[in-house]
């Protein structure tokens, strides 16, 4: 997983609360191989106007020009802020897969629906809660000015604006410090394989069947 | 000290680190692997530049996607998804140098049909995959239990999982099942009394004197739908029925080892001063024939009763639950049971597609004929074994002559992934595991059964009480 430690990016608005998993990224696009390649398909039934379906060449479908993401202002955004209870829905790792594939590096709101909030750790995707006032002092500010960008600062634990003061959020310690060392669960799993070693030679004398090759 | 539970045990032997914040690492000794939830695993292993921890540990075969009609490559698979899966399945395992049951192999199957008929799975084993009816290996005393595609990697790059323990639960049925019950009965009426959500958060152990008497491929019936009492585990102790059921299958252990192993499996049952959290008693003789008439698997019935009507309901949310399932369903509270007409019937899932299932199955249909009204029969046993011991039992030809279709190993309808699947408005006998809408398709109407129960629906044109079939 790559280490999130600082990142300075353009912010997109998503003026919308409780946005489901589905809609993040719709059930068609689960029967791919890939955990890549879903950014395309990222909002897929806001950003096209046709119906969209798996393996198709997604540049010749007509676009729905008013959705915040195809607007011009917001191209290589990487920052998207929105609103209560983001990613409700279903459990799918494909959610967080397609945001990631899209460029975003974090997503702010004022509550995240629990499976996605995990689901993005596992996924190196920060998602950051900040307060209903503050979400909305932002979105103000992305729209009152082109080009607004934010510096989140994972170490310190702060979005920083352009200007004005920076704003605190809280996270897991143990969730910061995988993010900052770029520590996936199986990176960190991985440290401890020695005690798996080791547990691995006591069982294959016990049980030396269960490590039969076939 | 108490004694131990089952679990307990499985879990201590188990545990290679234990977390402070209450995490442990387990190690896991079987990974079985299917085309759908895996292509993302071992990308994420390619993208990382990571090996598998161990390539013995896992076996892989295709079912989710595979047609039904007889294919030879996967270039046959009409479904472009489905043939991209089938055939990824095939590149990763080769490129990884993992074994697979793949197309034209006898072997292939139902990822859990085909696990334990190998012996790929032997009591005291904790085993994995990503698919959610994993509980169904529990039968041979494991730890087993479905993960998401982030843990299948997971254990594929580090042969263990990051779990919390779970609490203790038994059910026990006691006394003898009367005639025409069988264990898809069973644990139909056991989902029933708990709920499908009165399992979460346990492992659960079946018990009892009517649990001991079914055969290993009965008790793989019940721990399959161990997931539809929200239980992510189900397990059921070693006895003879165990050590015999393994014994002499191709993964399992040999000579020497074949005797540490037994000795050391028959300890693998619940200590008799063992603490369960929870423990809920049945009584063999409470339970008939079932049938699922919701979208629930515990909107279910005894095929001599008529369905429940909603006002009697006290419960709320369960209230609106049911009114929304009749109106899905199309049926009527208070209807009897054996009013309602299939359209078609599936015989086969990783609950019922084993040898015994059809050999019910086919002594129900044997000198009958599939009612006219009936549009379909699909017969589609769990895996290529199981396919060629019933065609050497000529269950096939008894299926044909009654005017059923014999099929090749897959998941089929149970999930309609493939193209066996339900018209809309139409209803099932299914020996499969889940009736949520649209699990067979979009609008179909599931309703769960026993073999003998779909095969006696198909001759009737509508259910009937297996104990009374003579006179439908
Ligand atoms: S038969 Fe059905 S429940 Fe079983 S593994 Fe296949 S799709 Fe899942």
């Amino acid at each position: 997983m790559e280490k999130f430690v600082r990142h300075d990016g353009l912010v997109a608005p998503l003026d919308r609360a409780n946005v489901d998993t589905d809609q993040i990224i719709p059930k068609q696009f689960l029967k791919s191989i890939k955990r890549t390649g879903f950014g395309p398909n990222l909002f897929d039934e806001w950003r096209y106007l046709d119906e969209g379906s798996p393996g198709q060449d997604n540049s010749v479908r007509p676009v729905n020009k008013d959705f915040v993401l195809n607007l011009p202002a917001f191209q290589g955004a990487s920052v998207l802020i929105t609103r209560r209870n983001f990613g409700c829905g279903s459990s799918r790792e494909h959610a967080p897969w397609a945001l990631m594939d899209f460029g975003f590096k974090a997503i702010i709101a004022p509550s995240f629906a629990d499976i996605f909030y995990n689901n993005c750790f596992k996924n190196g995707l920060l998602p950051i809660v900040l307060s209903e006032d503050n979400v909305e002092a932002l979105f103000q500010a992305v729209n009152g000015k082109e080009g607004y960008r934010l510096t989140i600062d994972l170490e310190g634990q702060q979005v920083i604006p352009e200007s004005g003061a920076a704003l605190p959020f809280e996270i897991d310690e143990f969730r910061k410090h995988c993010l900052l060392n770029g520590l996936d669960e199986i990176g960190l799993t991985l440290n401890e394989a020695d005690a798996i070693r080791a547990y691995e030679k006591g069982r294959m004398e016990r049980e030396p069947w269960v490590f039969a090759d076939h | 000290m108490a004694g131990k539970t089952l679990y307990d045990k499985l879990w201590e032997a188990h545990l290679v680190t234990q977390r402070e914040d209450g995490s442990a690492l387990i190690y896991i000794d079987r990974q079985i692997i299917h085309e759908v939830t895996s292509p993302q695993a071992f990308e994420g292993l390619r993208l990382a530049g990571r090996q598998p921890w161990r390539t013995s540990a896992s076996v892989a075969t295709i079912d989710h996607n595979v047609p039904t009609t007889p294919f030879k490559s996967a270039a046959d698979i009409a479904d472009d998804t489905s043939r991209i899966q089938v055939q990824t399945l095939q590149d990763n395992t080769r490129e990884f140098g993992i074994t697979e049951f793949g197309i034209g192999d006898v072997r292939q199957g139902i990822v859990h049909v085909m696990a334990p008929e190998q012996g790929a799975v032997v009591p005291g084993m904790t085993v994995v995959c990503g698919d959610s009816h994993t509980s169904t290996n529990g039968a041979l005393a494991c730890l087993a239990h479905g993960i998401g595609t982030s843990e299948v990697e997971h254990v594929l790059a580090t042969q263990t999982l990051v779990a919390k323990k779970m609490n203790n639960m038994r059910v026990s049925v006691e006394g003898e099942l009367g005639a025409g019950v069988t264990a898809k009965d069973v644990v139909l009426h056991i989902i029933g009394v708990i709920g499908t959500a009165g399992g979460t958060g346990y492992a659960l152990e079946f018990a009892g004197s009517a649990m001991r008497s079914l055969s290993m491929e009965g008790r793989m019936t019940v721990c399959n739908m161990a997931i539809e009492a929200g239980a992510r585990a189900g397990m059921v102790a070693v006895d003879d029925v165990t050590i015999d059921y393994v014994k002499g299958r191709p993964f399992a252990p040999q000579g020497a080892d074949w005797d540490k192993a037994e000795a050391y499996w028959r300890t693998l049952v619940s200590d008799a001063d063992a603490r369960f959290d929870e423990e809920v008693n049945i009584d063999a003789a409470d339970i008939k024939p079932q049938v699922s008439w919701g979208t629930s698997p515990e909107m279910v019935v005894p095929v001599d009763a008529n369905l429940p009507d909603p006002a009697a309901e006290s419960d709320e949310v369960k209230r609106s639950g049911m009114t929304r399932a009749y109106e899905y369903m199309g049926l009527t509270p208070g209807m009897p049971v054996t009013d309602i007409k299939v359209d078609r019937v599936f015989i086969g899932s990783c609950t019922n597609s084993r040898i015994e299932d059809l050999r019910a199955a086919a002594e129900v249909a044997k000198g009958r004929q599939k009612a006219g009204s009936v549009k379909q029969v699909l017969v589609v046993p769990g895996s290529g074994l199981v396919k060629q011991q019933a065609e050497k039992e000529g269950l096939d030809k008894v299926f044909v002559e009654a005017g059923f279709e014999w099929r090749e190993p897959g998941c089929s309808m149970c999930l309609a992934m493939n193209p066996d699947r339900l018209e809309a408005g139409e209803h099932c006998a299914s020996t499969s595991n889940r009736n949520f809408e649209g699990r067979q398709g979009n609008g179909g109407r599931t309703h769960l059964v026993s073999p003998a129960m779909a095969a006696a629906a198909a001759v009737a044109g509508h259910f009937v009480d297996i104990r009374e079939l003579d006179q439908a």
